[in-house]
């Protein structure tokens, strides 16, 4: 197993009085690629931002490669960030921006590089991407798949160390399904970069990591490479893995019994 | 009534948190070392969709309002046989009150809306997040050049109504309602002092217009990320910057034009 | 969209907000940059009293406008309001008793100094004053004074 590129410890984080996430210890190797997954709601999201330092834990700490994030002040943080690439949800592609200057941002903003340069790099991605043509569309002439891979060129644009992929399968159809699982394994092997998947699609998570957390309420309730945490034998695991409608993730919010509230109602 | 204590006391929590947000907010954009490279091609574009878009609405409301203001001013002032004082009433009535105050509810309408519309927008699609982890801020890259376009459009935006409003008012009142044009004119340059009333209201203009924007760029930054985050931000704004410019517009007015 | 296409187009808007404040500062308040350079000389006139007369008020001779109102202020010595007025250079023909008097144009209008040119041989010259004045006519007065004289011829 490779050295731990991330290692999360005792992390908190609460809003409110409400306890996001709880006490998670987390490590994501170097190298590999490493999957969240978990229903919806269950902190996926927040975890990702603590680690992309757009939150602040409540408690513990977060360190990426020795250094811990959570102590940086907001000017190391920018520094740090050039490290990391992040595919969000919905792309996040600037709607002012054609994709072209889109994958070109990063790039303007943290190098100081010529022209002639910025142009066959971010062809380049594209090309990785197969989105070459479309460089000069705007981002609402563009379907949700192409966003999302144009998206993509531009998180890796920078070649970073680490990326993190924020349900990178939600409301896509099968084939752009498979198209992304394939870049993003051969992002993976080409620039040996760790990754981060978040997301509660069971399948296609399943086949591309190397290791997978499973989460829920904020937290831990099972890790270990694909194969073994399918074949887990905690209960709440395998509602998740099946989605089967009822199991210790109640079907039913909680109520009072059903016949007495019904006689209750009638009376 | 320990419930209403505790509302009272909770509403007024969050009243001071928003203004303090909104203060760090305006700080930190307005703030720090000017960005040479990108800062003008933004500010540029944002000079654009915040004055030149508004530019039309304020054309044609100013016109309206100074033909009204001709007529109505014309059927008083008649009766007492100073017609010919006509275009000082409009042009005092316009520079000192009117221009400023209605340009910038327009402006509050028309540009302060799709503000915080489009920077809820882009908070909902993750834009804002994408900046921040890119390495960008985007309280220097959003909310900075919109916060300038902004003060530095609506002055423009006034003046323009006020010389519309103005030639709205000559339309009616010496074309149409034949008040004499010289003696129209010249009772206006003789009452109206360039100081007192014309750069009053460019300060008031641009007071409104730091007012407007701010608002409108703190709600888009404060929405909620959802459909319904974003349509309730767009009308606080209106409202919020409605009410903002009117109170300012009674300190101000105090403050120029007060007796003292 | 093309920046340059923005870019011209901004540049216009400004340009029309530069044009929109000369015209409210030249046609509208009758700031001229060339009246403000025009060679003034100073004159000025003791009144009894000035009410409502205020600063930047015309100076006319017979009813054409020759200056302005500098400044009102008392004079402690004598209790009475001296007027500074700025009179065009070109306005050599002013004797030594003129008279100046406060006059209302209508009814309701605003207040202005009058100049009656005399026969006098001299000319006034930069500084000096107007002895010979007439002050402005309260209203409240002349009805009283109205009145008073009706009651008497009683």
């Amino acid at each position: 197993m490779a050295a731990n590129w991330i290692e999360i410890r005792d992390l908190s984080f609460k809003r409110g009085s409400r306890a996001i996430l709880d006490s998670l210890d987390i490590d994501i190797p170097q190298g590999r690629i490493t999957a969240i997954l978990g229903p919806s709601g269950c902190g996926k999201t927040t975890l990702l931002r603590l680690i992309g330092s757009q939150l602040r834990p409540t408690s513990g700490s977060i360190h990426i490669d020795g250094v811990d994030i959570t102590r940086l002040n907001r000017r190391e943080l920018f520094v740090s960030r050039e490290r990391v690439g992040m595919l969000f949800q919905s792309g996040a592609l600037f709607t002012d921006l054609s994709v072209y200057e889109n994958v070109a941002f990063p790039l303007r903003l943290h190098t100081q590089l010529p022209e002639g340069m910025i142009h066959d790099l971010v062809l380049m991605k594209l090309h990785a991407v197969g989105l070459r043509g479309a460089r000069d569309l705007m981002p609402a002439e563009l379907s949700g798949g192409m966003a999302r891979r144009a998206a993509l060129a531009r998180a890796i644009i920078l070649d970073p160390e680490l990326i993190m992929y924020d349900e990178p399968f939600v409301g896509q159809d099968p084939i752009f399904a498979g198209v992304l699982r394939d870049l993003i394994r051969r992002i993976n092997q080409a620039m040996g970069c760790t990754c981060i998947i978040v997301s509660h699609d069971i399948a296609e998570t399943v086949a591309i990591s190397d290791y997978m957390y499973v989460l829920a309420n904020g937290r831990i309730i099972g890790q270990g490479t694909p194969d073994a945490v399918m074949k887990s034998d905690d209960a709440r695991v395998q509602q998740f893995l099946r989605g089967l409608p009822d199991g210790p993730v109640p079907f039913h919010y909680p109520a009072p019994d059903y016949r007495r509230d019904m006689l209750l109602e009638g009376e | 009534m320990l419930g209403f204590l505790q509302r009272l006391g909770r509403s007024g929590l969050d009243t001071a948190a928003a203004f303090g947000r909104a203060g760090i907010l305006l700080w930190q954009a307005l703030w720090g070392p000017m960005d040479w490279r990108d800062g003008p091609a933004l500010l540029f574009r944002q000079l654009y969709f915040v004055g030149v878009f508004s530019l039309i609405i304020i054309v044609v409301s100013g016109v309206l309002i100074g033909m009204v203001l001709a007529l109505q001013g014309y059927t008083v002032l008649v009766r007492f046989g100073a017609e010919s004082a006509l275009g000082e009433m409009v042009s005092l009535t316009l520079l000192r009150e009117l221009g400023p105050v209605v340009a910038a509810l327009l402006f509050a309408g028309r540009a302060g809306s799709a503000l915080t519309a489009e920077i809820g927008l882009m908070k909902a699609t993750e834009q804002l997040a994408a900046m921040d982890m890119i390495g960008v801020d985007p309280l220097r890259r959003v909310a900075r050049p919109r916060l300038w376009a902004g003060i530095i459009s609506m002055p423009i935006l006034a003046q323009v109504f006020n010389m519309v409003a103005i030639l709205g008012a000559v339309a009616v009142g010496v074309s149409w309602l034949d008040v004499d044009a010289g003696s129209f004119w010249s009772n206006m340059q003789g009452t109206v002092d360039f100081r007192e009333d014309v750069l009053n209201g460019v300060i008031k203009a641009f007071a409104f217009g730091i007012v407007v924007t701010w608002i409108a760029v703190f709600e888009g930054f404060d929405a909620e990320p959802t459909p319904e985050g974003i349509s309730t931000a767009t009308t606080r704004t209106v409202v919020y910057s409605s009410l903002a410019v009117l109170a300012m517009d009674f300190l101000l007015t105090a403050l120029m034009f007060g007796v003292d | 969209m093309q920046s340059r296409q923005i870019e011209i187009t901004v540049g216009l808007f400004i340009l029309l907000g530069i044009v929109a404040l000369s015209f409210l500062a030249i046609q509208v308040s009758g700031l001229s940059f060339a009246d403000a350079r025009r060679d003034t000389y100073a004159l000025s006139a003791q009144f009894n009293t000035v009410a409502g007369l205020t600063p930047r008020a015309k100076v006319m001779v017979a009813g054409v406008a020759v200056g302005h109102v500098r400044a009102i202020h008392i004079d402690p010595i004598t209790v009475r309001a001296v007027v500074e007025m700025a009179i065009d250079k070109d306005v050599d023909y002013l004797t030594t008793d003129s008279i100046a008097s406060i006059k209302t144009a209508g009814v309701l209008g605003e207040q202005y100094v009058s100049i009656a040119v005399g026969g006098a041989p001299d000319i006034l010259k930069a500084g000096d004053t107007i002895k010979d004045t007439q002050s402005a006519m309260i209203l409240e007065d002349l009805i009283s004074k109205f009145a008073t004289s009706f009651t008497d011829k009683k």
